[in-house]
């Protein structure tokens, strides 16, 4: 596309030309364009990547630690299949420093195959992450059997509720930072379509956020089930919540205990809980609807974003491997007094929150616990960890209630290497 | 976002009407011109940089509006959007500039020697008085596209001119990402200092990428002169100061402005402007003149009067809160402002701020002692 015009202009400021010819009028806009001065291609050069590296000096989060101006220089100017850039997944780390206690990931993938192209920068941060993993010679195992947990019920005088989750995407379609409408459109369409065939325990409704009446909308956050439009940056500066509500919505089954959230962080995050200690039994239908789920688009030739070394793709380099987390909302008046509680929690790879989710306190003495890790661990090893945490925390909770002592647990192996 | 055109190649394999956004119901000027034919029209277009009508449009899309208030729902990312995007930015331009057509031509005047009085208007009633507008650099996108790369390069362009300024304009530059908290605590009581955008309005449209990288406040020693970096647009050029002067205040704000003009041709950067949009700005509701000459004028009687919005709107003005722009009126006290910005040029706006501002002093006067206003009613401007 070189013209004389153009090589002319490449070996000066092209804003001193500007200048030069006078330019007091659109038209000039076309010249310029035509000869390639403001054009996408002239940028990249006259701003090279160490123009353009960001300033990460006040910031705490896993991108932060492993961008250097090397990996930035190299990475800057590559683009995936779906045109998704280096720049557009670390945006949401650049905008958000971080806290120094809560180490954030600063970085989102906009496709499948971001995994691929921004490796560079991406497996650094997912061994940061995840205690060590190493996608480059590490398998992430996934095990959907249910029927391997064990001791999964739990006492209800303190286990109020149990819910395990999950995210799956949608293989071809770029993910929630990235999609255009019209891919967000068809990541409904594909799954409400398969969840219309769901049948029995697990038969259900969708009901789209943008349709819902108000009274519908007022039942489901009265069943705790409703999102809503995200309002933290970490989300909203790695664009996803763009064009909402449009293609959101929720499908839940009529027994309202089985849940998929379309088109929020992932392309469905699908969950499953009841009030009560059945973890087994959450556990047991969570992996049937995923399974069926899974039958129903393969009928539809889609499938979910998978592969060995990663496990299931998420947006979110923190979700991967599994997606999964378990917990309960069990109450610990005594034990979560205790000064050694924390510490019980980390060596039993266990992590608290509030019962409102992340970034909640906890009320009374009511914790949300569930497990630490996502990848490296199957499904059913996961929710076994957690089950064995979460009873070993009851018989301490009993114990203390006896005026009997407890002893902090030897620290849970991390995966073989 | 930066440079490249990274989804629409992408995006043409769907249908126009399964990318058309759904906006029935929204309320902005964005909203009510897209039809589903010009979409088509235009979604395979980009600009040199790479900004695509789905960057045009996504902070509408995003914000359906208001039922009362009528926001604009699309940013420009570079000077060329204008052009490229012509079929639905002029008439949102039309439909927000009073009917402003695109063959239209628009007057800038920075003058000060044509604004006739302004140095009169009573301090007792008028507690302060500011002119503010905003500059694009030619060569650069804006804020809602540009890279880290060259937001600094603009920050640095300004500096090295600002820095330049003398005499009553002579000042300094604070850098956000370097202010101390005192000097941030300053500026705050000085009512200079801008943070980090919160409107959703902006948010979406990727204004606040990389804040606080690039942005500052320059401000005079006198602290009556003082320039925004950075935040909505490139630059904001803002004179201020308390009392009813208005003249004195657009004296400095127009010889402020022409000396910084000069500067940055000195280092070979003009502004942009052409003869139909006047100085191009990041919303085109700002385009023309870029100019918001406003005071702080103390009217509870005229503010409660069952004209007053009639009367505003005849002398072509505006009211809002003393906060700004989206604030409610404190005490009594509004700030009143023009309402237009293309079409007219700098010295005709500010003379209608003048001229109109003394009409509801004395209005306010005459209501004060009990009397009626009706022999003042304006005409329509």
């Amino acid at each position: 596309m070189a013209s004389s015009f153009t090589r002319i202009l490449a070996g000066r400021n092209p804003a001193v030309l500007l200048a030069g010819l006078g330019a007091g009028t659109a038209a000039v806009g076309f010249l310029l364009s035509e000869s390639g001065a403001l054009s996408a291609e002239s940028k990249r050069s006259l701003y090279p990547p160490s123009a353009d590296f960001p300033d990460l000096r006040k910031h705490n989060n896993c991108m932060a630690a492993a961008l250097t101006p090397a990996i930035y220089a190299k990475l800057r100017d590559r683009v995936t299949p779906h045109n998704w850039t280096l720049d557009q997944s670390i945006q949401t780390g650049v905008d958000n420093p971080g806290h120094p206690f809560i180490k954030t990931v600063g970085c989102v993938a906009g496709d499948e195959e971001s995994y691929e192209v921004f490796a560079e920068l991406l497996d650094p941060i997912i061994k940061d992450r995840h205690n060590g993993y190493d996608p480059k010679t590490m398998k992430h195992p996934t095990d959907l059997d249910a029927s391997k947990i064990s001791n999964a019920v739990f006492d209800e005088k303190y286990v109020l509720s149990s819910r395990v989750r999950t995210g799956r995407s949608i293989r071809g379609l770029s993910l929630p930072p990235a999609c255009s409408r019209s891919e967000r459109r068809e990541v409904e369409r594909v799954v409400v379509t398969a969840l219309g065939g769901l049948k029995g325990e697990l038969s259900g409704r969708y009901y789209s956020l943008g349709d819902m009446t108000d009274s519908e909308q007022q039942q489901l956050i009265d069943d705790h089930f409703l999102f809503d439009k995200p309002i933290s940056p970490l989300l909203t500066c790695a664009f996803m919540a763009r064009d909402w509500p449009d293609a959101r919505g929720i499908w839940h089954n009529n027994e309202k205990n089985f849940l998929i959230w379309i088109n929020e962080e992932d392309h469905t995050r699908v969950i499953s809980m009841e009030k009560g200690g059945n973890m087994k039994r959450v556990f047991e239908r969570f992996c049937s609807g995923l399974k069926q789920v899974e039958q129903l688009i393969h009928e539809r030739g889609w499938e979910f974003m998978w592969n060995e070394r990663l496990g299931y793709i998420l947006t979110c380099p923190s979700n991967l491997g599994t997606g999964l987390r378990a917990g309960v909302h069990v109450r610990l008046p005594n034990l979560s007094k205790d000064t050694r509680f924390s510490k019980m929690l980390d060596n039993l790879r266990l992590q608290k929150r509030g019962t409102g989710g992340v970034d909640t306190a906890a009320t009374g003495d009511t914790f949300d616990i569930s497990n630490n890790d996502r990848l490296g661990k199957s499904e059913v090893e996961l929710v076994q960890m957690l089950v064995d945490g979460v009873n070993y925390l009851i018989e301490c909770e009993k114990k203390l209630e006896k005026g009997q002592d407890i002893k902090v647990p030897s620290p849970v192996t991390q995966f073989k290497k | 976002m930066p440079f490249g055109n990274t989804h629409n190649q992408l995006k043409m394999s769907y249908s126009a009407d399964q990318e058309f956004p759904d906006l029935s119901k929204h309320n902005n000027h964005m909203a009510k011109i897209l039809t589903p034919e010009m979409y088509a029209n235009l979604r395979d277009k980009e600009t040199p940089s790479g900004f695509t009508v789905d960057d045009v449009i996504q902070t509408g899309v995003d914000n359906p509006g208001h039922p009362f208030i009528m926001t604009v729902g699309c940013v420009a990312g570079d000077e060329e959007t204008y052009e490229v995007f012509k079929e639905l930015l002029d008439p949102v331009i039309e439909d927000r500039h009073g009917g402003y057509k695109p063959s239209d031509k628009h007057k800038t005047d920075i003058n000060p020697e044509n604004l006739q009085g302004g140095d009169d208007l009573d301090p007792n009633y008028v507690l302060s008085s500011r002119v503010r507008t905003g500059r694009s650099v030619r060569g650069f996108c804006l804020p809602p596209h540009c890279s880290r790369g060259e937001r600094r390069a603009i920050e640095d362009l300004s500096i090295q001119s600002l820095d330049i300024l003398d005499g009553d304009l002579k000042g300094t530059y604070y850098a956000l990402k370097n202010m101390t908290d005192d000097e941030q605590q300053q500026l705050i009581d000085d009512h200079f200092l801008f943070d980090k955008p919160v409107s959703p309005l902006l948010l979406s449209s990727g204004m606040a990428r990389d804040w606080p990288d690039g942005r500052g406040i320059w401000h005079n020693d006198n602290k009556t002169f003082l320039v925004w970096v950075n935040e909505e647009d490139h630059l904001r050029v803002i004179s201020m100061q308390k009392g009813g002067n208005m003249k004195e205040v657009f004296n400095r704000f127009c010889t402020g402005l022409t000396k910084i003009e000069s500067l940055f041709k000195d280092r070979g950067h003009e502004f942009m402007w052409n003869e139909h949009l006047g100085y191009v700005l990041t919303c085109p509701s700002n385009l023309g003149t870029g100019l918001r000459a406003g005071v702080h004028v103390k009217i509870p009687n005229v503010s409660k009067h069952e004209q007053f919005g009639e009367v505003l709107k005849r002398l072509r003005l505006q009211k809002r809160g003393t906060g700004g722009v989206d604030t409610a009126a404190v005490g009594g006290v509004f700030d009143i402002s023009n309402a237009d910005r293309l079409g007219f040029s700098e010295v005709e706006l500010v003379q209608m701020v003048v001229d109109g501002v003394r009409l509801l002093v004395d209005m306010e006067k005459r209501l004060e002692a009990g009397q009626a206003i009706d022999d003042l009613m304006p005409e329509q401007k």
